[in-house]
């Protein structure tokens, strides 16, 4: 078997592939036949297709230490990981246990403390925790629930035996990657996704989102469930933006949310709405500044207390990562048998915590097999491995654990079991060692598994950790079919209660209403400053300077061009305006640069062709930034940015729903248009003297080359491009059509504007049908007053922005906290 | 003896507050010894909700917001307090490392001694320190009774450090104070909890009141016009014992108990959040007389 080539065989591991005998174990056999039906070269394509799609999908796992900081493209493997059903059900029934168990200690840790009243756990373990939220003892969770949705990461041992090596109990992370995992790998193998009867996993979401409406507490409302998210420079705000798209809710930051009269509100548009459910993606701690850590910038100010008085659900609930504690292993088979009355059916990896002198002497004898972690969870103290210390460090371990024994765990080192990936450079199958994070579901009938997971590889070189952020990879992980473990759908039927989703009317965030404004508003900054350069270009290529002067003005008055001294030539100028170091801070590059970044932070309101495009885009401006280039290639870069520019707000014109936030869109776009056409209008058709109009640039950067050619068939003139360019209600790059179509919008948005937003557009509008066309650039006289009235309508383009923002998006105001 | 307490703080905003959420720990507890005669909270403007409760720590709190727009924020508690507590016996205590190997292990069951177990360990704003064990070691001598040693160490703080309102802030880390040697009641009252936990003994923070002029004959204390903290140690067979190292006196009858935590972030006595309101300023004025 050639693609086996590579893989020899262990004895020393489980492996997932090999059986002992060194033959396929027999659930592997049919993607092995597939693979060798493919062929290496096909294989080969498969797997670009894989990197295609992740980065056509902008599929990121954000690094905090990564000095090039966010975004780097997700590690997924092409093949995917495979457990027979069987097996797979022990799996499943042990983790729901675990689920229930560990819901029911954190009900005990933050209600009634019988597990320490009756000698379960020691008192110190849970006062010495930092992570136990002193202000949420006493807080009753709607149904009893803490955990909603809890991960374990578990590992094989080398008899084939699971362990669970630790619990995640607080905002679970991976289980939308596994998601995007299976909808890319799935398309690489679609026979075998059918023939295998590979268990799906969208069903799982959907459980996880009923059950959150089932007990929000909402009275007879229907409830308006959110996903609340630190923002787009968390490590795993892909996934935030994901989830909260394949649910159908708002994906929502701390300031979004108000507390008002015992209850959480989502500002939106149309004021405040009452938000009744909180899937958080923020740690326990930062949730609150009033009654947790007071610097957190990411929380909502009074959340504590709307949970205790019961106003809203949140999940998990505030302070379940107190159990995630590696403390807490050692106690949990017998509360097991204490709380559930049956034994724990999945082991925990061996764990000692040093808060017990007996396990403390255990782990100081131990520690060379030992790894020695924080036990008051992950991030607090690198896990140290006994076994890689030199004496010298392993005596300063030993004696860090005397002076603090309580925050620290000793832990038995798994001997992690080996899965195949798929070689790009050996074109072949290679081990690497694996962990599998699974995923449970709190429902009205008990806790549900995920049918899945998220495997994740080590690095070749790591024997030990098994982390994302550490560099390792991903795999997709096919539960196979046999008997379907049932979900309840999310039918209307079903008894739950109807969730509110984001394409309701009026559920829309004032900060994704802004987000979007701005999008629409550097989308278009960008598109008039590149049409101006490659205006310029197309000159300089033709050997045509006539225009130069007036183009340059232009481009200087629209910070397009750089006003450089001594003054360089044209084509440099042109050139110098499309590289970030030398191009004006607001020019071309710096507006597709916000575009960028304000599209991230919209990552979940962005459909994913629309996501697809701007992700081209970034491609296309950094390979840009990354050359030297002749002024050929600056066109072509500039043909194909703007293609993708037009396509974008094609899509927008075509495939958005006509909401507030469309509406946002296409302001923010005629603003900025009437703005620039102002400006050039000023400098190119009605220039001052001695200055002669650029009519040949203007019509080409307003997009009209053809129309006017059509329509006059005669070189252009002064008189034909004012009618064309000024006052022709037609023509979608005029001046008075901006107008007009901003007036039309306003109309339209919830609540009223305030007049100072409108009346200035008025008053031009008035003024401009006061005259023809000709006449306006008839003469001198005629041309000061043009020139004065387009500076007029920048202004009113400049208030009607101040308005909007101030009216529908700021009360958002600056927050302290004081103490 | 009857105390009656008038502590107003005021706020004044240089632009408008939109909404501001409190809570207030201003109302003294309910002890053996301490009975809280009677208590107002007068709040100005009127909240737009308001209600009262206990803490974590069994401490009286009043939590309210303010919906309307303001500029300035006017809380004034007024209690009566009546105060006759025993003294307590500091000859007969157990040798100090004795009760620290009693808090050593797991901490079992939920007792009074278990429950101390909360003011054991580092807290936001105590962390646990080599060089405060090293500070506190030159009191805490092979076989001492814990009590001795903690007047010992009370005392020293006082002798060796400054009182100076302007070294430090509510921020100031323990460590730096015990470098600068200067700070205020809060400072001190860290500083003595910090270097008893290192050493592996509970303590707790406690806030509250000074009388404000002594009674005929005694000195004027520090931190009579402000809210005061001191410090309290658990000392199992005893219970807690109370050191004031301000003043190096062991709390009586001029000490007003409001609330107790792990520190000042546990009972500082107003916190908020508040939306707006550019720079502000603050103003305490506390006064506290025999009646």
């Amino acid at each position: 078997m050639s693609l086996l080539r590579n893989y020899s065989p262990t004895s020393d591991r489980y492996d997932e592939l090999l059986a002992a005998s060194g033959a396929p174990r027999p659930h592997w056999k049919a993607l092995l036949d597939h693979l060798q039906w493919m062929g290496p070269r096909a294989l080969q394509e498969a797997r670009d297709a894989v990197q295609r799609q992740i980065a056509e999908n902008g599929v990121t796992y954000n690094v905090y230490a990564d000095p090039r900081g966010a975004d780097r493209p997700w590690d997924l493997d092409l093949l995917p990981a495979i457990l027979p059903a069987e097996e797979w059900q022990g799996i499943a029934a042990a983790i729901r246990q675990r689920a229930t168990l560990l819901n029911a200690v954190l009900a005990d840790l933050y209600g009634p403390q019988r597990l320490i009243a009756e000698g379960q756990l020691p008192a110190s373990m849970i006062q010495a925790h930092p992570g136990f939220l002193r202000p949420c003892k006493g807080i009753e969770t709607p149904g009893g629930i803490h955990l909603h949705l809890y991960a374990a990461d578990i590992a094989r041992a080398p008899d084939g035996s699971w362990w669970v090596a630790s619990d995640r109990t607080q905002a679970p992370s991976g289980a939308g990657y596994a998601l995007e995992n299976r909808a890319i790998i799935g398309s690489q193998f679609p026979s075998l996704v059918r023939s295998l009867r590979v268990q799906p996993l969208h069903a799982f979401f959907q459980a996880l989102r009923d059950a959150l409406a089932h007990w929000a507490p909402c009275d007879d409302d229907a409830p308006l469930i959110v996903l609340l998210t630190p923002g787009s420079l968390n490590e795993t705000y892909f996934e935030h933006a994901y989830l909260a798209r394949h649910m159908g809710i708002p994906l929502v930051e701390g300031q979004d949310l108000a507390v008002r009269q015992g209850a959480v509100f989502l500002k939106t548009l149309s004021g405040l709405r009452r938000v009744h459910a909180i899937l958080r993606r923020i740690d326990d701690v930062w949730c609150d500044p009033l009654e947790l850590r007071a610097d957190s910038a990411l929380g909502v100010p009074g959340l504590v207390e709307v949970a205790r008085r019961g106003g809203v659900l949140i999940a998990n609930a505030l302070g379940s990562g107190l159990i995630e504690s590696g403390a807490l292993l050692g106690f949990l088979p017998a509360i097991c048998e204490h709380l559930l009355g049956e034994p724990l059916q999945m082991p925990s990896v061996a764990t000692w915590w040093c808060g017990e002198p007996q396990a403390r002497d255990i782990v100081m004898q131990k520690l060379p097999q030992l790894v020695v972690k924080s036990a008051h969870g992950a991030g607090i103290i690198e896990p140290a491995y006994g076994g890689g210390l030199t004496p010298e460090a392993r005596q300063a371990l030993r004696e860090k654990i005397r002076q603090q024994p309580r925050a620290y765990v000793g832990q038995e080192v798994v001997r992690l079991s080996r899965l195949p990936v798929w070689s790009h450079r050996g074109a072949a199958l290679e081990p690497r060692l694996t962990m599998l994070r699974v995923y449970a579901a709190a429902t009205p009938n008990g806790y549900i598994v995920m049918p899945g997971g998220l495997s994740r590889v080590a690095n070749p070189d790591d024997q030990h950790i098994v982390t994302i952020q550490r560099g390792g990879g991903s795999k997709d992980t096919w539960v196979l079919g046999g008997a379907q473990e049932s979900l309840p759908l999310a039918t209307p039927d079903n008894g739950y209660p109807t969730v509110i989703t984001e394409h309701d009317h009026g559920s829309l965030a004032s900060r994704t209403g802004e987000n979007m404004f701005w999008l629409s508003r550097y989308a278009e900054r960008a598109d008039c400053a590149l049409r101006l350069l490659r205006c310029g270009l197309r000159q300089q290529l033709a050997a045509d300077d006539r225009e130069w002067p007036v183009l340059l003005a232009a481009g200087q008055r629209t910070a397009t061009l750089p006003r450089l001294t001594p003054p360089l030539s044209p084509q440099a100028t042109l050139l110098a305006a499309l590289h970030e170091t030398t191009s004006p801070d607001n020019g071309a590059i710096g507006n597709l640069r916000q575009v960028l970044r304000i599209a991230r932070s919209l990552r979940d309101r962005l459909a994913p062709d629309s996501w697809r495009i701007h992700n081209r885009i970034e491609r296309l401006v950094n390979a840009w930034q990354r050359g030297p280039h002749t002024l050929s290639d600056a066109l072509e870069f500039l043909d194909q940015t703007l293609m993708l520019l037009i396509t974008l707000s094609g899509y927008t014109m075509e495939q958005m729903t006509r909401d507030a936030g469309w509406r946002f869109q296409s302001i923010g776009r005629r603003i900025e248009r009437l703005q620039f056409l102002s400006l050039a209008l000023q400098e190119m058709l009605v220039p001052e003297p001695p200055h002669a109009p650029a009519l040949n640039s203007l019509i080409d950067l307003s997009d009209s080359v053809l129309t006017y050619r059509r329509r006059y068939q005669r070189a252009p003139e002064l008189g034909p491009v004012a009618e064309l360019l000024l006052t022709d209600h037609d023509n979608p790059r005029a001046f008075v059509y901006q107008l007009q179509s901003l007036l039309d919008h306003l109309q339209q948005l919830p609540g009223d504007v305030p007049p100072q937003g409108i009346d200035a557009l008025l008053t031009v509008v008035a003024a401009l049908r006061g005259r023809r066309a000709e006449e306006w650039v008839s003469d001198e006289a005629h041309a000061t007053a043009l020139r004065e009235l387009l500076r007029q309508s920048w202004q009113a383009g400049n208030a009607l922005g101040n308005t909007l923002q101030n009216h529908y998006f700021s009360h958002v105001a600056p927050r302290a906290t004081l103490s | 003896m009857r105390l009656r307490i008038d502590h107003l703080t005021r706020y004044v905003y240089s632009q408008p507050v939109g909404h501001s959420s409190q809570i207030a720990h201003l109302r003294p507890r309910a002890l053996p010894g301490q009975q809280c005669v009677s208590h107002a909270l007068l709040i100005e403007p009127e909240p737009s909700s308001r209600r009262d409760c206990l803490d974590y720590f069994g401490n009286p709190i009043t939590r309210f917001d303010l919906g309307m727009p303001h500029e300035a924020l006017t809380v004034r508690a007024i209690s009566e307090v009546e105060l006759d507590r025993a003294t307590q016996d500091l000859a007969r205590s157990p040798a100090w490392e004795d009760v620290r190997t009693g808090f050593a292990g797991p901490l079992w069951g939920n007792d009074e001694q278990a429950q101390a177990g909360e003011y054991l360990f580092a807290s936001p704003y105590i962390p646990l320190d080599p060089a405060l064990r090293d500070f506190a070691a030159q009191d805490f001598v092979a076989g001492r009774p814990v009590l001795e040693a903690c007047v010992a160490l009370m005392e020293r703080i006082h002798d060796s450090f400054e009182f100076d309102p302007n070294a430090t802030h509510i921020a100031t880390p323990v460590g730096q104070v015990l470098e600068m040697r200067r700070g205020v009641c809060q400072d001190f009252a860290h500083l003595m909890i910090a270097s008893l936990r290192s050493l592996g003994l509970p303590a707790r923070y406690q806030s509250g009141y000074l009388l404000t002029e002594p009674p005929p004959g005694m000195p004027r204390l520090e931190g009579a016009d402000a809210s005061h903290a001191w410090v309290a140690v658990f000392v199992p067979g005893i219970g807690w014992a109370e050191f004031d190292p301000t003043n190096a006196v062991r709390p009586g009858n001029g000490h007003v108990t409001v609330a107790w935590g792990r520190d000042f972030g546990d009972v500082s006595p107003l916190r908020g959040v508040i939306l707006g309101g550019g720079e502000h300023g603050v103003e305490v004025e506390v006064t506290v007389r025999p009646l």
